[in-house]
């Protein structure tokens, strides 16, 4: 079925009766050309440009929960592309590029909203690094603005301008950056991957990695056997265990980071705005609620919820920022599984058994690389080549030292 | 989460430095072979459930301890010193690298 704005009003004048599951629900084949693991935004892209780039349709992804159950149903939803090292910058600019044209591409209304992100600084030398980091963007053929405090109150009138622990010296306005709905990203790309003739396969858990001879053969999973030649592990925090499978160690910790959303409000917060020294980033949802996090609880975690010091930290960062969310009531927080590698950039790359492939290690920010994540991965599974866009993404790169430190923190996995 | 020092006994998660998986206490001989040093400095078992880390007590006596603890329910099931008294001046200072503000402020 395809959506269109004519659709939406027949099916209005009709009672809506007329809409159609919008994937298949098949039983698992006896054997694939291609099964991913993770039915997460990384994997499901991967699924959708294996068939849409490479023709491959013979495809499977089993998913051990339901489609967009894990951190692409959990995020803040920030897309952007101002990303400074190369190797990075043309994998994120890339990937913008993608969900510019994705919802034409898939059909799909992702809402996808560039209202901009607007990252505050609060010192001369933050303010030199930020026009540094600016001037990549531009370089790149990305969109970045250096504002300076009156710029920024310009936009965002309700700061306190005021506090003195970090004043607002100006901000670095990247306005095509913003924010997607996030499970409709899943839900779109899963769409569109089924259309091709994809198998998404819920409730089906991989607990094996078979392997003959050094080349992949197939997988086990709760719903039996399925042969493969070519196999994708994309699992995001579950890495290091379904890696284990394969007999492999990964350079990922697996740790929460939490987020938060308040009661639906009229619109207030126009922009998506970041605010690094207190740790805090917020956005509006169009349903209103008040989107924001901050940093991770720092320890390993598979719990998918936090800790309250965070919890803490991040309403008084809030408070500090912009006193007037103090009367907003929260309704909910939550927990997702990061897979985060000691430099905090991803990995794409081949592994040591023939036909398996890894693509992980997107720490908190993964959900803006979800098309352009697919994209490479695809590419390296239907071609056995990284893409040129992936190609820093390298999985020996800690034992060879050409790390991708964007933030300069050393390569080391608490520090990021 | 509240972690047991040995020496101060139960406080709260706030008061300790988390460092790592305790395989960081592991290192490898200054001529071991480059493959020791980088399971060393970055590949994990990164077990869902019982594991082992190092965390500093920073807002209390300083010492570094081995926490063993559940990754998936955050029970905290025991902590023991990591060195006797006359090693935790030292080693403390030189393994204890702080995360710093994320001066970046790139959110997520
Ligand atoms: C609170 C929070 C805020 C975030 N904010 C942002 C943001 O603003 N911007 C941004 O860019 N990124 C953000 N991220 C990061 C982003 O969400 C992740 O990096 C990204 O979603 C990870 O990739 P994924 O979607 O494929 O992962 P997931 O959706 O977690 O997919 C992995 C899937 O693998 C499945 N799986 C695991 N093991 C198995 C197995 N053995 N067999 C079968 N299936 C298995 C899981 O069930 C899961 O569905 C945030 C994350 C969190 C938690
Ligand atoms: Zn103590």
């Amino acid at each position: 079925m395809h959506y269109s704005g004519l659709k939406v009003i027949t099916e209005g004048l009709f009672g809506n009766k007329g809409w159609k599951p919008v994937w298949r629900n098949p039983a698992p084949k006896a054997q694939y050309d291609a099964v991913i693991i993770g039915g997460g935004g990384h994997g499901l892209s991967t699924a959708y440009y294996l068939a849409r780039n490479h023709g491959l349709t013979n495809v499977a992804v089993l998913e051990k929960g339901y489609l967009g159950g894990g951190n692409v149903g959990r995020n803040t939803t920030i897309v952007r592309a101002n990303y400074f090292l190369p190797g990075n910058q043309e994998f994120y600019s890339h990937s913008l590029k993608l969900w510019e044209g994705l919802e034409a591409d898939l059909n799909y209304n992702v809402m996808h909203s560039q209202r901009g992100l607007i990252n505050l600084f609060h010192s001369d030398a933050q303010r030199d690094a930020f026009a540094r980091r600016g001037n990549a963007m531009i370089s790149q053929g990305d969109d970045a603005e250096l504002l300076d405090r009156e710029g920024v109150r310009r936009y965002l009138p309700y700061l306190d301008f005021e506090q003195a622990r970090f004043p607002i010296h100006g901000g670095l306005l990247h306005r095509r950056g913003g924010t997607a709905r996030h499970d409709a990203v899943a839900w779109g790309y899963a769409r569109a991957a089924d259309r091709r003739g994809v198998d998404l396969i819920q409730n089906c858990e991989v607990t094996g990695i078979d392997i003959e001879n050094g080349k992949v053969t197939g997988v086990q999973t709760t719903r039996g056997a399925i042969r493969a030649a070519k196999v994708g592990m994309i699992v995001a925090g579950r890495s290091g265990q379904v890696a284990a499978m394969a007999g492999m160690r990964l350079p990922v910790e697996s740790h929460v980071l939490q987020a938060f959303v308040t009661e639906g409000l009229k619109p207030v917060i126009d922009h998506v705005v970041s605010f690094g020294m207190g740790h805090f980033y917020i956005s509006q949802s169009d349903k209103g609620g008040l989107v924001f996090g901050g940093d991770l609880d720092f320890y390993a975690s598979y719990a998918q919820r936090g800790n309250l010091p965070m919890v803490e930290h991040v309403m008084e960062a809030g408070m500090t920022l912009m006193p007037m969310i103090g009367k907003a009531r929260v309704l909910r927080s939550w927990g997702g599984i990061m897979d985060m590698t000691p430099d905090g950039s991803p990995i794409i790359d081949r592994t040591h058994v023939e036909g398996l492939y890894l693509d992980c290690g997107w720490n908190y920010g993964g959900f803006k690389a979800v098309p352009a994540s697919g994209w490479c991965m695809a590419h390296l599974m239907a071609t056995d080549q990284s893409h040129d866009f992936a190609r820093r993404f390298r999985l020996d790169r800690f034992a060879t030292g050409d790390l991708l430190d964007e933030e300069g923190t050393g390569s080391q996995h608490n520090l990021h | 989460m509240r972690i047991t020092c040995p020496l101060c006994g139960s406080r709260d998660r706030r008061e300790f430095h988390y460092y790592g998986g305790a395989v960081y206490a592991e290192r490898p001989a200054a001529d071991a072979p480059p493959e020791a040093w980088d399971g060393y400095l970055h590949l994990r078992d990164n077990p869902a459930g019982e594991t082992r880390d190092l965390w500093y007590h920073e807002l209390g006596c300083s010492a570094w301890i081995e926490v063993t603890r559940n990754t998936v329910t955050h029970a905290v099931l025991s902590a023991r010193l990591l060195a006797g008294p006359e090693r935790q001046g030292r080693s403390a200072r030189s393994i204890l690298t702080k995360k710093k503000p994320n001066s970046g402020g790139k959110g997520r």
